[in-house]
C-alpha cells in the first residue's frame, strides 16, 4: 500500500515538475523567447557562483562533522603509519590548491562570462607560454610527489634493517576468519602443505615432519599479540581465496593469496593500552579487516590485534600451549616424559600426516 | 445449422487473419528494417542510448537497493522483498544478493552504459555525421555490434533469476572467489553467465571498435583532414583504439577462467583448501589474472572518459562562443592519455605482493597521466574565459562535466602513489575517487551529450526547465553522496561491506551512512525525471526550426543538413569542409558568431 503511494507521488511530482517545464515554455512564448531566455541565462550565470558557494559551504560542513568521527583513526600507531601520514599530508597540501584554484575558476568564469548579449567573445585559440607553463608545473608538482612516494614506498617494502631484531608472525585467511601461527622457542615457522590440512587438528596443514613445527603456537581467531617498538613482519597467506590484511591504525594492507606467499612489516608505536587513554575509549582495540571481496562472509572477517609491552607479551605467550600439544595430547604424557623421550615421540609424529590420510 | 455457421464464421476470421497477417507482414518488415535490424548508424546510437537507459536505471536501482542495507542495516524493507523474493526474506536482504548486487551494480555500469551507452551512441551517432559520411564503413557489422551488446544483455539480465543468484565476485571477479563454485554461491551458474555475456560484450566492442576506427580514417569528406576534425571525433578514434587492443586480453582472461572453472586447469589456481578438501591444482597463479583483467581495466577507464572529454569540449566551446583553447595540445594529450593508459595497469595491484621496484615503476607512470589530464582541464578553463556563455543544459553538464573530473581526478594522485594506497586501497576513498571521476562525470559528459545532439536526433528540444532541475539536483547530490566517503576511506573503511555494525572501527557512520543512502535515493529519481523528459521530448518537444537546424550555432557537420536526413545523411551532395572545427569569429556574410566548416575561406582569409 505505501508502495504504491509513493509511486503515485513520485509520479505526481513528476507531473508537477513536467508542467512547470512546459509553462515555463509557455512563458517564453509570452514574453518574446529572446527576452525570457536572456533572462534566464542571467540567472543561471548567478546560480553558477550559488553552486560554488554551496560546494564550498558543504566541503567545509562535512569536514566540521567529520573529522570527530574519523580523529581515533587520524592517530598512526605504527612508524610507517606516521610516514604515511607526511605523505598524505603533502599530497592533500598540493592537491587541495590545485582543487581550489581550478573550481573556483570554472564557476567563476562561468558566472563573469555569461551570456549578457552585449559581450563579444575574444577569439583566443592557443599559447605556446601558457601551454609550456601549465604541462611543466604539473609535471614538476608529479616529480614531487613520486619523488616522497617512492622514498616512503621503498622503506616500507625495503626488508627489516639488518641488525634489528624482529618478530615473526604467520597469518593465514580462510573463509571467513584468519589464523595466526607463532614461532614457539625455536622463533622459526615450520613447513605447512596444503593437502594436510584437517579442520579437526590441523587448520593450517603443518607438516609434522618438520621439526620447526612441533613448538608452534597457532590462533585459531588469528588474533594478532606484537611488541611495541619492535618491528614485526607478517608472513602472509591464504588457504582458499584472496584476502587482505587491512591494518587501518598501521596504515599497512597487504593480500592473502593462495599460493603465494606475501609479507609486510611495521613497527607498531603505540600500545593498545596507551591506545585506551589517547581515545578515551577503554574498550578499545585494534582492528584488523579482510580488505579484499572473498564471499558472502567478507564483511564478518575480523582479527583482533594486541599492541604488548615486551612483558606483556612474554607472559602471554607463557600462556600459550604448541598447536601440536594440543593437537595431540597423546603424545604429550606428561611435561617431563615428552622432554625426556624426545626421539620416541618425533617417530611417532612422523608417521601421523600418513596415518590420518 | 450452428456448425456451418461456425465453420463459416470460422473460415472467415481465418481468412481476415490471413489478410492481417500479410499486411503486419509487409509493414513490419518496414519497421523491422527501419527501426529494430537497422544498418542507418542514427537508428543504431538510439539503440545503443536507449538499451544503455535500461541498463543504467536497472544498475541505479540495485544501488539504491545494497545503499538500503549499508543506511539502514537494521530495518527491512518491503520494496526489497517485492524485488528479490527469497533473496530479502521478509525485508532484509541475503549478503550473497548484496554481493551479487554490487558485482552486477558495477558491470553493467561500466560495460553496459559508460562503453556501450555512452561511446556506443555518440561514436555511431557523431562520427559520420561530423565526418561528413553517408554511414559507417561497415553498417553490417555495425548493426551486429548491437545486436551482440543486446544478446550480453539478455544473458546477463537471465542470470539475475538463477537461482544461485548472479555473479558475486565483484565486478572484477577475482579468482579463486569466481573460479569455485564452492566458494560463493553466485560463482555457480551465475558466473558463468557472466562470463558468456561479457564475451558477447567484447565481440560487440571489437565490431564497434573496428568500424569506428576504419570510418573516421577513411571515410573523412572531402577537405575533413585530421586537423580539422572536432575533438569529439579525436575522442572516438582513440577510445576505439584503446578498446581494440585491450578487450581481447579481457577475453583472454575470461577464457582461461572458463578453463580453470570447467576444464580441470590451473591457470590461477594453486594450493586451495575449500569445502573440507584440498583441490588438486598446483602452480597456477591467482595474480595472473588480475594483471590480464587490468590490462583491460584500466584502459576501460579511459574507454569512458575520452569520448565524455570529447562531447564536452565541443559543447563547451559551442556554448562559450570561443575555439577550444589548444586544440593541437587536446588531441596530444588524449594520445599521451591513451598510451599511458596501457602502461599503468598495475596500479590497481600494488597490495598483491608483487615486487616493489615494478610498483614504483607504476607510481611514475600513473602520476605522469595527471600531466595531460591538467592540460585538459585549464585548456578547458581557458576556454571559457572572455566566453560569451550560454547555459544551455549541455552548457551546464559540460561545466559539471569538470567540476567533477577535477574532484576525481586529483584524488586519484593520492591512490596511485603506492605508499598511499597501501592504506586506501580498497576503501571508501577508491569507491569515491571511481564514481566521482569515471561514474559521476563520464555520466555528465553523457548528459551533456544527449541535451546538446537530441535536437539533431530527434528534431525536438529536450524541456530546459526540466533538464536545469536533473542538473542540480544531480550535480549537488553526487558531492552530497560521494564526498563524505572520502572521509570514511581515510579512516580505513573497507568497500564491499554488508554490515559495519560488529565494527568498532568502521561503526561509527551510521548517521551518515544513512543521509547517504537517502541521497543516493534522490538522485536516482532525478534520474527518473531525466528518462521522462527524454522519452515525452521525442514525441511532444518543441520543435527545431529551420531547414538545416542548427539550434546551438554551431560549426560542425551534423548541423549542416535536415533535422531527420534519413539513411544517408546528406540529401544532396555531402558537403565539403574548408575550415576547422572551432571557427568561432564574426561571421561576415551574415553578421553571426560562427562560421560552419563548410563554409569556404573568404578572399584573403587564412585559415586558422
Amino acid at each position: 500500500m505505501s508502495g504504491l503511494l509513493l509511486i503515485i507521488l513520485v509520479a505526481l511530482i513528476f507531473l508537477v515538475l513536467y508542467q512547470l517545464g512546459q509553462s515555463s515554455e509557455i512563458m517564453a512564448t509570452l514574453q518574446g523567447e529572446k527576452e525570457f531566455e536572456h533572462k534566464r541565462n542571467k540567472w543561471m550565470g548567478y546560480a553558477m557562483l550559488g553552486v560554488f558557494a554551496v560546494l564550498m559551504i558543504g566541503f567545509y560542513a562535512t569536514h566540521v562533522y567529520m573529522m570527530p568521527l574519523i580523529k581515533d583513526m587520524l592517530i598512526a600507531a605504527s612508524d610507517h603509519g606516521e610516514e604515511y601520514d607526511r605523505m598524505f599530508f603533502i599530497t592533500l597540501v598540493v592537491t587541495g590548491i590545485v582543487f581550489l584554484i581550478t573550481q573556483f575558476l570554472t564557476f567563476y568564469f562561468a558566472f563573469k562570462y555569461r551570456d549578457t548579449g552585449k559581450r563579444k567573445p575574444v577569439f583566443f585559440a592557443h599559447s605556446n607560454k601558457l601551454e609550456m607553463i601549465w604541462t611543466t608545473v604539473p609535471a614538476l608538482a608529479m616529480a614531487i610527489l613520486v619523488a616522497f612516494g617512492l622514498r616512503a614506498w621503498f622503506t616500507m617494502t625495503n626488508p627489516v634493517p639488518a641488525g634489528k631484531e624482529k618478530q615473526i608472525v604467520e597469518i593465514i585467511g580462510k573463509q571467513f576468519n584468519w589464523i595466526t601461527r607463532y614461532p614457539g622457542k625455536d622463533g622459526v615457522i615450520g613447513k605447512k602443505y596444503f593437502k594436510n590440512i584437517n579442520e579437526e587438528n590441523n587448520i593450517l596443514g603443518l607438516d609434522w615432519t618438520d621439526k620447526a613445527c612441533k613448538d608452534d603456537i597457532v590462533n585459531g581467531q588469528g588474533e594478532l599479540h606484537i611488541v611495541v617498538g619492535k618491528p614485526v613482519e607478517l608472513i602472509i597467506g591464504s588457504r582458499d581465496v584472496i584476502h587482505d590484511v587491512g591494518l587501518s591504525h598501521f596504515r599497512m594492507k597487504m593480500d592473502a593469496v593462495p599460493g603465494i606467499t606475501t609479507r609486510m612489516w611495521f613497527t607498531p608505536t603505540i600500545t593498545s593500552d596507551s591506545m585506551k587513554i589517547l581515545t578515551d575509549n577503554p574498550d578499545f582495540v585494534y582492528e584488523l579487516s579482510c580488505d579484499q571481496m572473498c564471499g558472502k562472509g567478507h564483511y564478518s572477517m575480523k582479527a583482533l590485534v594486541f599492541v604488548e609491552t615486551q612483558a606483556q607479551h612474554d607472559a602471554w605467550l607463557a600462556e600459550q600451549v604448541p598447536y601440536h600439544k594440543l593437537g595431540f595430547p597423546d603424545e604429550y604424557p606428561s611435561e617431563e616424559k615428552a622432554e625426556g623421550d624426545d626421539k620416541a615421540t618425533e617417530e611417532v609424529q612422523e608417521g601421523e600426516p600418513m596415518a590420518k590420510k | 445449422m450452428s456448425n456451418e455457421t461456425h465453420n463459416t464464421a470460422h473460415g472467415h476470421e481465418a481468412h481476415n487473419d490471413h489478410n492481417d497477417d500479410h499486411h503486419h507482414e509487409e509493414h513490419h518488415q518496414h519497421f523491422f528494417n527501419k527501426y529494430v535490424f537497422s544498418m542507418d548508424h542514427k537508428i543504431i546510437s538510439r539503440q545503443f542510448l536507449i538499451t544503455g537507459m535500461f541498463w543504467a536505471i536497472a544498475g541505479g536501482l540495485m544501488s539504491v537497493f545494497f545503499r538500503l542495507q549499508l543506511g539502514f542495516p537494521e530495518e527491512s524493507f518491503q520494496v526489497l522483498s517485492a524485488f528479490l523474493g527469497d533473496w530479502a526474506k521478509g525485508g532484509k536482504m541475503d549478503p550473497e544478493m548484496y554481493y551479487g548486487l554490487v558485482t552486477i551494480h558495477g558491470t553493467v555500469l561500466v560495460f553496459f552504459v559508460l562503453t556501450a551507452g555512452l561511446s556506443g551512441t555518440f561514436s555511431n551517432f557523431l562520427i559520420p555525421l561530423q565526418i561528413g559520411a553517408r554511414d559507417m564503413a561497415s553498417p553490417f557489422l555495425n548493426m551486429l555490434s548491437y545486436w551482440f551488446f543486446f544478446a550480453a544483455g539478455v544473458v546477463m539480465f537471465a542470470s539475475l533469476f538463477v537461482h544461485t543468484g548472479p555473479a558475486s565476485g565483484g565486478w572484477t571477479t577475482y579468482p579463486p572467489l569466481s573460479a569455485m563454485k564452492e566458494a560463493s554461491m553466485g560463482s555457480g551458474i551465475g558466473m558463468d553467465l557472466w562470463l558468456i555475456s561479457m564475451t558477447l560484450f567484447i565481440i560487440s566492442s571489437l565490431l564497434g571498435g573496428l568500424n569506428y576506427i576504419v570510418t573516421i580514417l577513411n571515410m573523412r569528406t572531402k577537405g575533413m583532414s585530421m586537423k580539422r576534425l572536432p575533438l569529439t571525433i579525436w575522442a572516438f578514434l582513440f577510445t576505439a583504439v584503446l578498446g581494440v587492443l585491450s578487450f581481447p586480453v579481457l577475453l583472454s582472461a575470461a577464457v582461461l577462467l572458463i578453463f580453470d572453472r570447467h576444464g580441470g586447469t590451473s591457470f590461477y589456481l594453486s594450493e586451495i583448501f575449500i569445502g573440507g578438501q584440498a583441490m588438486p591444482n598446483v602452480g597456477g597463479s591467482a595474480i595472473l589474472y588480475q594483471h590480464l583483467f587490468w590490462f583491460l581495466g584500466h584502459p576501460e577507464v579511459y574507454i569512458i572518459m575520452l569520448p565524455a572529454m570529447g562531447m564536452a569540449s565541443e559543447i563547451l566551446a559551442t556554448n562559450a562562443r570561443k575555439p577550444i583553447f589548444g586544440y593541437f595540445a587536446m588531441v596530444i594529450s588524449i594520445l599521451g592519455i591513451t598510451v599511458l593508459a596501457f602502461l599503468v595497469w598495475a596500479h590497481h595491484m600494488f597490495v598483491t605482493g608483487m615486487s616493489p621496484f615494478l610498483g614504483g615503476v607504476f607510481v611514475l607512470l600513473t602520476l605522469l597521466i595527471a600531466i595531460p589530464s591538467a592540460v585538459k582541464v585549464f585548456n578547458w578553463i581557458v576556454t571559457i574565459w572572455k566566453g560569451n556563455i550560454r547555459f544551455t543544459n549541455g552548457m551546464l553538464f559540460a561545466l559539471g562535466f569538470v567540476s567533477l573530473f577535477i574532484s576525481g581526478g586529483l584524488t586519484g594522485i593520492f591512490l596511485g602513489n603506492s605508499a598511499l594506497d597501501i592504506h586506501l586501497h580498497d576503501t571508501y576513498f577508491v569507491v569515491a575517487h571511481f564514481h566521482i571521476v569515471m561514474g559521476i562525470s563520464a555520466f555528465f559528459g553523457m548528459f551533456a551529450g544527449v541535451y546538446h545532439w537530441f535536437p539533431k536526433m530527434y528534431g525536438r528540444f529536450m524541456n530546459k526547465t526540466l533538464g536545469y532541475i536533473h542538473f542540480f539536483i544531480t550535480f549537488i547530490g553526487a558531492y552530497v553522496i560521494f564526498w563524505p566517503m572520502h572521509y570514511e576511506g581515510v579512516a580505513g573503511m573497507p568497500r564491499r561491506y554488508y554490515d559495519f555494525s560488529s565494527w568498532q572501527s568502521f561503526s561509527q557512520f551510521g548517521d551518515l551512512n544513512k543521509m547517504i543512502s537517502i541521497a543516493a535515493i534522490v538522485v536516482f529519481f532525478a534520474q527518473l525525471l531525466f528518462v521522462f523528459n527524454y522519452f515525452v521530448s521525442i514525441w511532444r518537444g518543441k520543435k527545431v526550426t529551420g531547414e538545416k537546424p542548427n539550434p546551438w550555432d554551431s560549426t560542425t557537420l551534423e548541423w549542416t543538413t535536415a533535422a531527420d536526413p534519413g539513411h544517408g545523411n546528406w540529401q544532396g551532395p555531402i558537403p565539403e569542409v574548408h575550415r576547422w572545427a572551432y571557427d568561432f569569429r564574426e561571421n561576415e556574410v551574415d553578421g553571426t558568431d560562427f562560421i560552419m566548416q563548410d563554409v569556404p575561406l573568404r578572399e584573403g582569409e587564412e585559415e586558422h
